[in-house]
C-alpha cells in the first residue's frame, strides 16, 4: 500500500552519506540545506503514510513494508522490515519534526564552526537511525538503529573533540549504553528462545497467548519477567535511569542543538518506546513492570534533588531530563503505556524548546552557561525569554500547557493502576507519591532556573554583558515553533474528564489512537481525575511560589539562609551525590587493575613472551642455523652442494621399484611374484615375510614366493628388494586378508 | 691391468680433486682441483665405454673437455678480475655474497 516508508529513514542517512563525502566541497548554505531538506522529505513522507493511511495505521495494525530479507537458516528468519502504526508513526512525526527544526536552529548556531559539513552529517545520521530504530519490526533491526543512535551521540557528544573533557564524555556515554546494549541483547535471546522469532509483532502475538513467555524461567519468575527486566536494562542505558543515568549530564559538553534532540526530545526516549512496543510482553509479568515503575520514580526524584543545586543552565537541563525520563517510565511502568507516551511526546516538544533557549542564552552569553553569572536576561532576550515561560509552565505542569495534561495523566494512572495484582498493590500508590514530589521538585527547580537567568540584576561582566543580543531568526524561528508545540501538544491527550466539558465523550484522540499498539488507556472516575489535577496544579503552584521565594529577582535571603543551614546536603547535591566517584572506586577501579592485571598475566607473559617469543626463539634458531650455509663462502656451498649430490647418488643406486607386484589368494595360500626386469642382473636379493615377525621367511634371486598361512586373517606381506653392491634396499608392503 | 683399476683411480683422483676444491684457500688451486674432478669422471666414462665396448663414453668425453675448456677460460678470468679488484684471491676473505 504505502511502499516508501524505506524513504523515511533511508533520506536522512543518504544525506549523512552525502555529507561526509563531499560536505568540504559546499558552502554552508548548501551543507545546512541539504541536511534540513533530507529531513524534512522525511517529515512529509511519514506525515502523508500517518495521515492519508490513517485508518490502516491506527485499526488495522499499522502498514508494514518488507525492504529486504535480511538472513534466514534454520528457524531464524530476519526481514529488514518497517511498520508503521500509531505508536511509531507518532515517533517518526516527532522526530523528524523537532529534528527539522533543530536543523533550521543549527544553522544558525553553528554559524561559526568550521566543521559544520560533519557535524550536519551526524545530524542526519543520527535522524536516520532513530528512524530505524523506531520503525523496525524485528528486534535486530531496533537493536541496528538503537546502536546508530548511540554512535551517533557519541560522535556530536565529542563533536569538539579538540578539548579532551568532551572526548571523554563521548566515551563515558557509549561505554553506559554498551552496559545497557547487553541487556537489551539477552532480553532478545531470551525472547528468540521462549517464542522462536525475533518478529515484534509475533513476540507480542505469543506474549498476548501467553503460554510461552509464562513459563518459568529463574527464581520461580516467568521468561517474559527476565525479558522483560532485561530489555529495561537497555532501556535504562539508553533513556538514562538509575544506575545507567550518568551519562547524559556529562552528554552536555556537545553542541546545544545535539542536546536538544538526541539527550532531549528523541534519543533518550527510546527506552520508554521500546516498553511501551513491547507492552504484551510487560503485561505477562507484572513484577518486571514493577522494577521499571520504581526504577522510574526513584530516578525522577533523585534527578530532581540533584537539579536543584546545578548552576550550570545546560546541566540543569540536564537532570531536569533524567527526571521527565523517570517519568514517562513510571506511565509506562504502571501499564499506563498512553500516558508515558503521552509524555514522551509532550516533552519532546517543550524539552526541546528549553534547550534550544538554553542554546539562544548561552549564544548571547557568549557561550558561557553559568547560571550565577546571569541575570534579567528576559528583557534582553525578549523572544527566547517568552519561549522560555511557556516550555516552564509547561514542564512544570500548569494546567493549559502540554507538561500538565501528560503529568496528570502518568500520575492518575498511577493511583489508579491495577496491573499488578495483590502482592505488588502498593507500587501504583507508591510511585504516585514519590512523582508528586518530584513534581514539586521539578517545578522548582526549573522556577529557580527561570528566575536566575531572566528575572533581577544582571550579574554577568561587564564586557560579556556588553555583547549581549537577541539570536538570529533562524534560532528564534524554530524557537517559537516548539513553543507553540509545547502549548497544543497537551490538547491530543486532553482527559475525558475535560473533554466531558466541551461535549466530548470517550477517551482522546492520542489514546485512541494509541490503543492498539499499547492497549486501551486506563478508566479514571472523573471525580479522581478532578482531584488528581487539582493536587498537581498547586503542587506545581507551590514549587513555583517557593522558588520566587527563594531565587526571585535573584538570590534572595531564604536561598542564602538555606544553604548556611543544610552546607552539607547542598554541596552534596551540587556534586551529584557523589555517584561518579562511588561508580569510580566500586566499578571503575577494580576494572581497571583486573585489565592492569590480564595486560601484565596475559598480554606481557602469555602473548609477548610465550606466544610471540617462542616462534621467535624457533625464528632466530632456524635464522642461526640457516646463515651457516650463507656466509659469502664459496667453498661452503660447494661443500653443501657436494653432501646434496652424494645423497640424491644414493637415492639413485636404490634399487628401482618393480613394474607390478601380482598377490594371488587361494584359500590359505599366498603367490606373491614381482614384475622386475631387474631381476635378470642377478644383483638383487628378494626377502618376503608373510608372517610379520621381521624375519625374511622365503629368500633369494627369484621375485616371487608362497606361502601357507594357518588360518583366516588380516596380514601384512613385507618385500625387500636388496642391492648387494651398494647395500641399498627398498621395501614394499601390501596387506592381504584370507578369508 | 684389470678394469676396474682405472676406476678405482678415478675415483682416488676424483677424492683428491673434491677435497681440494673444498679445502684449499687459493682460488687458483680450487680452479685446478676442479680440473681434476672432470679428468676423474673423463677416466671414468672412457673405462666403462671400453668395457661395455660402446662408443657413447668416447663421445661424451669429448664434451668434458670442451666443458672443462670452458669453465677455465671463464674461471680464470673471473679469479683474475677478482685479483684486479682486492689484490687477493684468498677465498675466505671474499664473502661478499654473504647473507
Amino acid at each position: 500500500m504505502f511502499s516508501h516508508l524505506h524513504m523515511i529513514p533511508l533520506l536522512p542517512l543518504l544525506g549523512a552519506a552525502y555529507l561526509i563525502l563531499a560536505g568540504k566541497r559546499h558552502s554552508r548554505g548548501v551543507v545546512q540545506t541539504v541536511a534540513s531538506i533530507a529531513v524534512f522529505a522525511s517529515f512529509v513522507i511519514s506525515a502523508d503514510a500517518f495521515f492519508f493511511g490513517l485508518p490502516a495505521v491506527v485499526h488495522q495494525g499499522g502498514i508494514t513494508e518488507l525492504v529486504y530479507e535480511w538472513f534466514s537458516g534454520g528457524n531464524v528468519n530476519v526481514d529488514l522490515s518497517l511498520r508503521m502504526d500509531a505508536l511509531s508513526g507518532l515517533l517518526c512525526l516527532v522526530v523528524t519534526f523537532i529534528g527539522t527544526l533543530i536543523h533550521v536552529y543549527s544553522a544558525g548556531y553553528m554559524a561559526h564552526d568550521e566543521d559544520y559539513p560533519r557535524f550536519f552529517a551526524y545530524l542526519n545520521l543520527f535522524c536516520g537511525a532513530m528512524l530505524i530504530l523506531v520503525l523496525g519490526d524485528s528486534l535486530p533491526v531496533v537493536f541496528i538503529g538503537w546502536e546508530g543512535v548511540g554512535l551517533a551521540s557519541y560522535l556530536l557528544i565529542g563533536f569538539w573533540y579538540k578539548e579532551n573533557a568532551n572526548a571523554s564524555a563521548g566515551k563515558k556515554a557509549f561505554i553506559t549504553n554498551r552496559i545497557g546494549d547487553f541487556g537489551f541483547l539477552i532480553g532478545m535471546f531470551l525472547l528468540f528462545r521462549a517464542t522462536g522469532t525475533l518478529d515484534i509483532q509475533g513476540i507480542l502475538d505469543s506474549a498476548k497467548v501467553g503460554t510461552a513467555l509464562a513459563a518459568p524461567l529463574w527464581l520461580g519468575q516467568s521468561v517474559a519477567f527476565w525479558a522483560g527486566v532485561f530489555l529495561f536494562v537497555g532501556a535504562a542505558g539508553k533513556s538514562a535511569q538509575i544506575p545507567l543515568y550518568v551519562w547524559l549530564p556529562d552528554a552536555m559538553a556537545g553542541p546545544t542543538p545535539v542536546s536538544a534532540l538526541i539527550h532531549a526530545a528523541t534519543m533518550v526516549t527510546a527506552g520508554v518506546y521500546l516498553v511501551a512496543r513491547m507492552s504484551a510482553v510487560y503485561m505477562v509479568a507484572p513484577a518486571a513492570l514493577a522494577i521499571v515503575a520504581v526504577v522510574g520514580a526513584l530516578t525522577a526524584l533523585f534527578a530532581a534533588i540533584i537539579g536543584f543545586a546545578q548552576n550550570d543552565f545546560k546541566k540543569v537541563l540536564a537532570y531536569s531530563t533524567v527526571s521527565q525520563l523517570g517519568f514517562m517510565f513510571v506511565g509506562v511502568g504502571t501499564g499506563n503505556f498512553a500516558g508515558g507516551i503521552f509524555h514522551l511526546f509532550t516533552h519532546a516538544f517543550f524539552k526541546a524548546g528549553l534547550f534550544l533557549c538554553a542554546g539562544s542564552v548561552m549564544h548571547a552569553m557568549s557561550g558561557s552557561g553559568d547560571i550565577t553569572k546571569m541575570g534579567g536576561l528576559g528583557k534582553k532576550l525578549p523572544w527566547t525569554a517568552w519561549v522560555f515561560r511557556i516550555c516552564w509552565l509547561a514542564i512544570c505542569g500548569v494546567p493549559i500547557f502540554s507538561g500538565f495534561f501528560s503529568k496528570d495523566a502518568i500520575l492518575n494512572g498511577a493511583f489508579a493502576t491495577e496491573v499488578y495484582g495483590h502482592g505488588l498493590g502498593w507500587v501504583g500508590p507508591f510511585v504516585g507519591v514519590v512523582l508528586l514530589v518530584a513534581a514539586l521538585g521539578t517545578a522548582f527547580y526549573m522556577s529557580r532556573l527561570y528566575c536566575l537567568v531572566f528575572t533581577g540584576p544582571c550579574r554577568a561582566d561587564e564586557d560579556v554583558q556588553h555583547h549581549i543580543h537577541e539570536s538570529p531568526i533562524s534560532m528564534v524561528f524554530p524557537l517559537v515553533v516548539l513553543a507553540a508545540g509545547a502549548i497544543l501538544s497537551g490538547f491530543a491527550g486532553v482527559p475525558p474528564a475535560i473533554r466531558e466539558l466541551f461535549g466530548k465523550h470517550g477517551e482522546s484522540t492520542l489514546a485512541v489512537w494509541l490503543e492498539p499498539a499499547v492497549g486501551a488507556p486506563l478508566e479514571v472516575a472523573h471525580r479522581t481525575e478532578w482531584m488528581g489535577m487539582g493536587i498537581s496544579t498547586v503542587i506545581a503552584l507551590a514549587g513555583i511560589g517557593l522558588a520566587y521565594v527563594f531565587y526571585g529577582g535573584g538570590y534572595r535571603a531564604p536561598a542564602h539562609a538555606f544553604a548556611k543551614k543544610l552546607p552539607g546536603l547542598v554541596s552534596l547535591a551540587r556534586d551529584k551525590f557523589r555517584i561518579d566517584e562511588l561508580y569510580g572506586f566500586i566499578i571503575i577501579r577494580p576494572l581497571q587493575a583486573l585489565c592492569r592485571l590480564v595486560f601484565q598475566v596475559v598480554d606481557r607473559v602469555l602473548i609477548d613472551k610465550i606466544l610471540i617469543g617462542s616462534w621467535a626463539f624457533v625464528a632466530d634458531l632456524a635464522g642461526r642455523v640457516f646463515r651457516f650455509f650463507q656466509a659469502g663462502d664459496v667453498q661452503r656451498y660447494l661443500a653443501v652442494f657436494a653432501i646434496g649430490l652424494a645423497v640424491l647418488v644414493w637415492i639413485a643406486a636404490r634399487p628401482a621399484a618393480p613394474d607390478e607386484v601380482r598377490v594371488l589368494v587361494e584359500d590359505n595360500t599366498v603367490a606373491v611374484s614381482l614384475v622386475d626386469p631387474e631381476a635378470a642382473s642377478g644383483n638383487l636379493t628378494y626377502s618376503f615375510d608373510f608372517d610379520g615377525d621381521g624375519i625374511a621367511d622365503r629368500q633369494g634371486k627369484v621375485p616371487s614366493a608362497t606361502w601357507t598361512f594357518s588360518g583366516p586373517d588380516h596380514h601384512t606381506v613385507s618385500i625387500v628388494i636388496e642391492d648387494a653392491r651398494w647395500h641399498t634396499r627398498r621395501t614394499i608392503k601390501r596387506d592381504i586378508e584370507i578369508r | 691391468m684389470p678394469g676396474h683399476y682405472y676406476i678405482l683411480l678415478s675415483l682416488a683422483l676424483f677424492f683428491i680433486g673434491t677435497t681440494g676444491a673444498l679445502l684449499r684457500r687459493n682460488a687458483l688451486f680450487v680452479l685446478m682441483s676442479l680440473e681434476l674432478q672432470l679428468g676423474a669422471g673423463s677416466l671414468a666414462l672412457l673405462t666403462f665405454a671400453r668395457g661395455l665396448g660402446d662408443q657413447k663414453g668416447h663421445v661424451v668425453a669429448f664434451f668434458v673437455m670442451a666443458l672443462a675448456a670452458a669453465e677455465v677460460a671463464v674461471g680464470l678470468a673471473i679469479v683474475v678480475s677478482v685479483y684486479r679488484s682486492r689484490r687477493k684471491i684468498d677465498l675466505d676473505a671474499i664473502n661478499e655474497l654473504r647473507n
